[in-house]
This record gives structure tokens, sequence and C-alpha cells, in this order.
């Protein structure tokens, strides 16, 4: 193995930490006295946060003009489709019992549900199409599609922002960081 | 982890009283009455009559002059003087008075209480409380026929409450009842909790409870008791008068704008126990409904 594996796999086992993390504070009994709510948070705040590192390669990629951080990006994309999809599991499985006609009402009628819902659906086709097989098939329309991403990360955003009872630093800091970065793009595109 | 069983903190009778209730549950016969606690009194089907420990009633709170996290007031209030406290009672009134929290604690006998809180995001905890009647309290005062409303102020001290130095909502925090809920044998001043002096987290040295309401209609560490001809306006509906009404009655049939209020999460049952279905006032409607009687509570919320 080579240095560039190295640093994947490295990266990979990374990435799994919080996931791992949660799986050994549900054995130990850590997760405090709301355990669901903490691993829906846990796994909601994973997913922005995978969302802002690859968002964040492109930029970087053109900033340090190092080919680097574009190998990472789809294994990160995959991990926020990961963690996207844990959290959800854990709001339809863990919480409401896939007790379907609650959630059906919850997504139709609650905007934030809505919200949360419609970005990990946006997030299935991003998944589905990573393959290389997939990239090289759909040519064009594969840059096109894989745009979705600046939606979903935007509705993450929102999601987060129609849940919270006050508003706090959290989500307005993840919001400023994606806008920045969606900014740096356009920027770093017209030059 | 210390876990307070039932029976360590609960006189025998009532110990034994409850025993015969779980039973007279699982042989389906659901209406046993124990007026002690109305709580106990409503055929509550699921095993929910369990105390929650001691910990978690006293590391995780909604008290955000503390902080948001639910972890900061038991983090933060740790060196929150509560000596001496005044409390005032004043507005509509014949002669306003100031007492000493001490004072009020010791002129008004505490009695074991044990409620159900219901948060309005959706979680509960069964908790026994130390308190006694808040009309006991207004009773010390001459009140006028001109009050028609109960103001409450908790503290306002942003040297010692570090999440009041942010506008995270109108400080000092206001809440309010109609008289006649202010009246109400149910609605509680609390003097303490599990035994104990209360906790500074959890709203020393005073604070009201309202089992039948959302957790946030009960003010904690209260300085001022005002009785008032119009209603109130409390921090949370200024903060959101779509979101939170005046009542704010535990209903799940009236969902918060945001989410649903039809299901509650017992706080302390781990991540394998499921929902149960919020009942109408929290489970005390038998005691409150009619104080809202002719009422639309979908307009009142």
């Amino acid at each position: 193995m080579n240095v560039k594996k190295y640093i994947k796999v490295t990266i990979f086992f990374l990435s799994l930490l919080p996931i791992l993390i949660i799986f050994y504070q549900i054995i130990y009994n850590q997760l405090g006295p709301e355990p669901v709510k903490e691993i829906t948070h846990v796994t909601g705040n994973w997913t922005l946060r995978f969302i802002i590192i690859t968002l964040a390669m492109t930029p970087l990629k053109k900033l340090t003009k190092l080919n680097f951080w574009i190998r990472y990006r789809r294994m990160f994309g995959l991990f926020v489709f990961f963690y996207a999809s844990a959290h959800m599991m854990t709001y339809v499985g863990i919480d409401y019992r896939f007790d379907w006609s609650s959630i059906s009402d919850d997504i139709v009628k609650k905007k934030f549900i809505f919200a949360g819902f419609l970005a990990w659906l946006l997030l299935l086709p991003l998944a589905l199409t990573s393959s290389k097989k997939m990239i090289r098939l759909l040519k064009d329309k594969w840059k096109k599609l894989h745009r979705l991403i600046y939606i979903t990360s935007l509705l993450g955003i929102i999601h987060y922002l129609w849940l919270v009872k006050v508003v706090t630093a959290e989500p307005l800091i993840y919001l400023m960081i994606i806008i920045i970065l969606l900014i740096l793009r356009i920027k770093l595109k017209t030059n | 982890m210390k876990k307070y069983k039932y029976s360590e903190i609960t006189p025998e009778q009532i110990y034994n009283k409850r025993r015969k209730f779980i039973k007279s549950i699982g042989l389906g016969v659901g209406s046993i009455s124990l007026n002690t606690f109305p709580f106990f009194g409503n055929a509550y089907s699921q095993n929910k009559t369990d105390l929650t420990t001691y910990q978690d009633i006293t590391t995780y709170n909604n008290y955000y002059e503390f902080g948001t996290g639910k972890r900061d007031p038991f983090i933060n209030s740790k060196e929150f003087k509560t000596k001496p406290w005044n409390v005032t009672i004043e507005g509509e009134v014949d002669s306003p008075i100031s007492i000493s929290a001490e004072e009020i604690i010791s002129l008004l006998p505490s009695e074991e209480r044990i409620y159900k809180l219901r948060c309005v995001e959706g979680w509960s905890m069964v908790i026994p409380w130390m308190g006694f009647s808040l009309s006991k309290l207004l009773n010390k005062v001459s009140i006028k026929n001109s009050a028609k409303f109960v103001e409450f102020e908790s503290i306002y001290d942003p040297e010692q409450m570090k999440g009041q130095r942010y506008p995270v909502l109108n400080w000092p925090y206001k809440e309010g009842l109609r008289i006649d809920e202010a009246m109400h044998p149910l609605a509680t001043v609390v003097t303490g909790l599990y035994r104990k002096p209360l906790p500074n987290q959890n709203g020393a040295p005073l604070r009201i409870f309202l089992p039948w309401k959302y957790g946030f209609k009960s003010a904690k560490a209260i300085v001022k008791i005002k009785l008032v001809k119009k209603i109130p306006t409390s921090s949370w509906m200024r903060s959101s008068p779509r979101e939170y009404g005046f009542y704010s009655n535990v209903n799940p049939n009236v969902s918060h704008p945001r989410w649903s209020q039809a299901t509650e999460r017992i706080i302390g049952e781990g991540i394998l126990s499921p929902r149960i279905e919020t009942e109408m006032f929290n489970g005390y409607g038998d005691e409150v409904a009619n104080l809202y009687s002719g009422m639309d509570l979908k307009k009142n919320f």
C-alpha cells in the first residue's frame, strides 16, 4: 500500500469515528437522559459537518492548486449520505418506530421535517451515481446532477434553523460557512 | 450513578397504594382513585408511574438564564446565590408586601407533590416536588376585585446568570396565569424536590409549577408576583406569539406550529422505550378542565 492509500484508509476510519462513539455510548449508557434525541442531534450535526467538508474540497483544490483534496471528495460525500441516513433512521425507526401515519403526517405538516426529508431525498441520486462508472456514463450530466448538493446543504441548514426554539450560534455558524463556501466556488470559477 | 427507588423516598403507605395501583392496571381495572396525587388518579395505562431519577431531574433542564444547553443550568448555576431573596407581591392588592423566601418556606409548610412535567419539546418527567398551593401565598395579601391575571417575574441578574447576557429571550423571564388558574389547588409554589431543598438548576429558591401546562409556563426563581388587570405577555409569547399562547395547556390535539404534541418521550427510559401518548391537560383534566369550559382551546392555545 502506498501513502495515498494509507491516507484514504485513515480518513475513512476517522469519518466513522462519530458513529462508533455513538455505539460505544449506547452500550455504556452515556447518552444522557434523552438518548434518542441525543443520537438524532449528533448524527444531524455530523451530516452538516460532512456537507461542509465535502463542499470545501473543490475550493481547497483551487486555492492550494493541489489535486490532493479532490481524491477524498467522493468519500466525504458518501459520508454525508451515511450520516443523513443514520439521522433519518433514528427519527423513523428508533424515535417513531416506523409509525408511518405519524411520520407522513409530520412530513406533510411540519416544515422542518419536510425540509429535512427533502434534503435526504435529494442526496439519494447523488449517492447512487457516485461510482466511477456512473461518472463516465453520465458525463456532463453528472456534474449538473451533483450540483444538487448546494440545494441539499441549504435545506439542511433550514431544517436546523426551523427546528430550534431560539436561534443559537451553531446553525448560524454552519450557515455562514456554507454561504462562504458557495460564494468561494462562484468566485474561483469566474477567475 | 445512584438510582433512587420509589420505596426509598415515599412513605410506606403511599408506596403500598402504588403497588395496588399497578396491580389494578395489570388486572385491567383502570378505575382506582388516589386523591393524594392527582397524577396517580388517572389510569395512566403504561408504566409511567416511576419517578424520574434525581440525577435526570437535576441535570436535564431548560433554564435559558443559565444557557440553552440541557446541561448548562446544572453546570452554570452552582455559584448562584439564593440568599438573601425577596419576593414582592404587588399590583392590584390593598397593600403590597415584600417577603423573604426563607419566611415563605417556614410560614407555609411544604408537602410532597408528585407531578408529571411535560415539556413543550415533547418529553416528560415525573417529579416528587415539595411545595404548597400558590393560593396560600396569594392569600397573604388582599387582592382587589380588579385583579384578573397574575404575572410572575423571575430574577434578572446577568452577573450571575450568563444566559441573560444574550437576548435569547426577553429578560427578565415573565409568565402569567388567569387568576382562577392561579388559585387552583394544583398551581404550586415549589420549595424542593426529592425532599431536599430546591436545587439552583431547578429554580431555587422558589418556583411555580403548573402540572397541566407545558413546562415553560412554570417560572423559576421568582422575585415578583404581580396582580394585574390585563392579560400579561409572557417572554415566550413575546418571542413567538404564533407558537406560544398564553394558556399553553398540554393538549395533544393542538400541535405546536413546528412539531406535533401528540406523543412524548419519558426521560431516563433509554433508547428502547417507545414514545407514549400525550394526555389532555397532561392527565389532570379531571381537576382543571372546568377552568376552560366553553373555551375553544385551539384558539386559546
